[in-house]
């Protein structure tokens, strides 16, 4: 498969995830994912794999829970207010340190919020609507070929950490068409027998638990998870960079909204302002550091965002204080257009310009 | 000759945390007795739940994933979908089966998922210290209902078999108790059963335990017993409501 | 011959086997557990144990750890 087709982001999705070897899915339909589920239950009946329409997203992510403590290869997708309903088993996940794979294909709140697209969950995948102290792995693709890749990855992932990892969409890329090219599943396959729950035969029962029991425990516990987060930011962060070397002022957008600031850029370097541009690829990895050392070189930092301004209070933390950071958003709806986006840059700029 | 031995799917050194007569440690024993009977301790994959059920993976010699409280049978549908040829099953409360996690519990029977549930019902929310819960008896006071369930405030009961019995998917629904011999030994006969319905692919196998919680109920153990025989029993009938295996 | 064997470590002190052996062979022991209760011996001068494990099925502790008949 790997010649260029016409797709919608969501089958994207789905189609990559039986590439790279889904065994079981679970899910509840919600727009704007449900094509997903719709996609991959025929698909899956074809090929003898399990799926269950589940009866809640509740009962969803618990059933991927339980199948990925076998070390299957399982998924559930789903968008906003019910991966709300998924946060008590996610962070079970992660302290279980269970591969499960997420799907979210973001879509307005708060509450029942709207159909449109938004980016309003970064909070909610990145800080963690659980309870206590655990980081997800989130993957932010930008492009319906970028759904294939980072699902891919997200497989990866989650089964090489044995950590809950999570792919953020949102409604745009899951339901625009785009050529894409799908490949073979680049990566090798984790070997999962050493915690994986096959039934105790010729060894000891083995049991994948949270209850701490006892502060000395769960104490070693939070630690450990922590040194394989440290692992995971020291391996896995990413993102992209454009003309970051010379640039004066640093865009900043994930996902669908760094899909018109490469054209913005282009525009504000004809009209003399050195643009340069930071895409997060993994949001939780946060590319932390990357953007710290930027941050000494430019005056301003822009971050664009589908949402009132989530991603740039990591931003600023990045930053710490040298340089000026602003936000240019929308809370709901589609990405800013490339006019948009130059008048908002303009507007920070003139204002930071009287503030000095 | 040995009639009776510890099984052997217990663990080794382990011992019960449970408190003493608690009912608890009768049922654990009857399913360690039965993986080693029907010789299913290495293909065996349990889902436990929150409670006092919580321990069990401290003391059976099996695989075991902790499923957030009430979704036992949600975990045990996945485990049991993504590995079919292994033998699950969940081990829950009453709170955590009829209450938290009524509609996966339900779920999986309508569904006629090919696990084993087995839920342990006190009339009462023993971790937490004797709360009022979803079978807790009409007149029975706890911490939460201290004049004693009425129904204005508290509504009524759950009869958790009765109900598991009507789902289309359940092969074999049952209500036993742990007061005496006999009813230890037609226990036994019925989790066989709920085991066996899941072997032969025939769907849902569900086993109530009316148990005792003698530290809650401030009862001592052999009281405790006493109640399960004059005041528990007569709410929740012993018997099998469903069996697809019978004719 | 017919005899229980108790494993007092498992022992706690819930009294259900004293009223559960149709001979009355199991009763306290001036012995106490951890706690300071009051532990349960087995004594059969007559030998009248049967092996009928009644005492090990009502046990919540497994703490009658064997049972011969």
């Amino acid at each position: 498969m790997s010649e260029k087709v016409l797709i919608k982001g969501n089958y994207a999705i789905a189609q990559a995830a039986l590439n790279a070897g889904l065994e079981c899915y679970f899910g509840y339909p919600i727009t704007p994912q449900t094509e997903i589920g719709e996609y991959l239950s025929g698909e899956m009946y074809k090929r003898n794999l399990a799926y269950v329409c589940a009866e809640s997203e509740l009962a969803a992510i618990n059933m991927v829970l339980g199948a990925s403590s076998t070390g299957a290869k399982t998924m559930t997708t789903s968008s906003s207010c019910a991966v709300a309903l998924m946060q008590e088993a996610l962070s079970y996940a992660c302290a279980d340190e269970v591969p499960v794979v997420l799907v979210n294909v973001m879509r307005a709140g708060p509450g029942l919020g709207y159909i449109y697209p938004a980016q309003g969950d970064y909070y909610q995948a990145v800080k963690g609507g659980g309870n206590g102290d655990y980081k997800m792995t989130v993957l932010a693709p930008s492009t319906v070929q970028e759904c294939i890749d980072l699902t891919y990855r997200a497989f990866y992932l989650a089964h090489k950490y044995r950590n809950p990892t999570m792919l953020l969409a949102d409604g745009l890329l899951g339901q625009m068409m785009e050529p894409a090219e799908f490949g073979e599943y680049p990566y090798p396959e984790v070997d999962n027998s050493s915690w994986a729950l096959t039934g105790a035969k010729g060894r000891d029962g083995r049991a994948i638990y949270s209850l701490g029991a006892c502060e000395e425990k769960q104490i070693k516990r939070i630690y450990h998870l922590f040194e394989k987060y440290k692992q995971i930011a020291e391996n896995e962060t990413d993102w992209e960079e454009l003309n970051t070397e010379d640039a004066d002022i640093l865009l900043v957008a994930f996902g669908s909204m760094t899909r018109n600031i490469k054209a913005a850029m282009n525009e504000l370097r004809k009209e003399g302002i050195k643009a340069g541009i930071l895409r997060p690829i993994t949001l939780s990895p946060f590319p932390t550091q990357r953007i710290n050392e930027i941050s000494k070189q430019v005056n301003n930092i822009i971050v664009v965002e589908m949402n009132m301004g989530q991603m740039v209070n990591d931003v600023k933390i990045a930053v710490e204080g040298n340089a000026k950071v602003d936000l240019i958003n929308r809370p709901v709806g589609q990405w800013l257009s490339v006019e948009e986006i130059i008048t908002g840059v303009k507007k920070v700029l003139e204002n930071s310009y009287a503030s000095v | 000759m040995q009639v009776f031995k510890i099984p052997d799917s217990i663990k080794k050194d382990s011992k019960y945390t449970f408190c003493p007569g608690c009912d608890h440690g009768i049922a654990v024993r009857l399913v360690a007795e039965l993986l080693d009977e029907m010789n299913l301790t290495e293909k065996t994959i349990c889902a436990t739940s929150i409670g006092c059920s919580v321990f069990l993976y401290d003391f059976l010699n099996i695989d075991c994933i902790e499923a957030p409280h009430g979704r036992a049978v949600a975990e045990a549908t996945g485990v049991k979908r993504a590995r079919p040829d292994n033998f699950v099953f969940t081990y829950q409360g009453d709170g955590d089966f009829a209450s938290i996690g009524l509609a996966e519990s339900m779920h999986g029977a309508l569904r006629g998922e090919k696990i084993t549930a087995i839920c342990i019902n006190n009339t009462t929310y023993g971790m937490t210290g004797g709360q009022m819960g979803p079978t807790t008896i009409l007149g029975q006071k706890t911490t939460t209902s201290p004049m004693g369930r009425f129904v204005d405030t508290y509504g009524y009961p759950i009869h958790i078999a009765e109900q598991i019995a009507l789902c289309d998917g359940t092969a074999f629904s049952a209500r036993v108790a742990l007061d005496t011999v006999s009813h230890i030994n037609q226990a036994k006969k019925a989790l066989r059963k709920a085991f066996q319905v899941q072997l032969d692919g025939l769907g849902y196998g569900f086993v109530e335990f009316l148990a005792t919680c003698p530290t809650n109920w401030k009862m001592t153990p052999e009281d405790a017993h006493e109640r399960v025989r004059n005041e528990m029993i007569k709410t929740y009938p012993l018997g099998v409501f469903k069996d697809v295996t019978s004719d | 011959m017919p005899h229980i064997v108790i494993d007092k470590n498992r022992c706690k002190s819930c009294y259900i086997c004293l009223n559960t052996c149709p001979k009355g062979l199991i009763k306290k022991s001036s012995e106490t557990s951890r706690l300071g209760d009051y532990l349960v011996e087995f004594e059969d001068k007559n030998n009248e144990c049967i092996g009928c494990a009644m005492c090990a099925t009502r046990c919540p502790d497994m703490a009658i750890v064997e049972v011969h008949k």
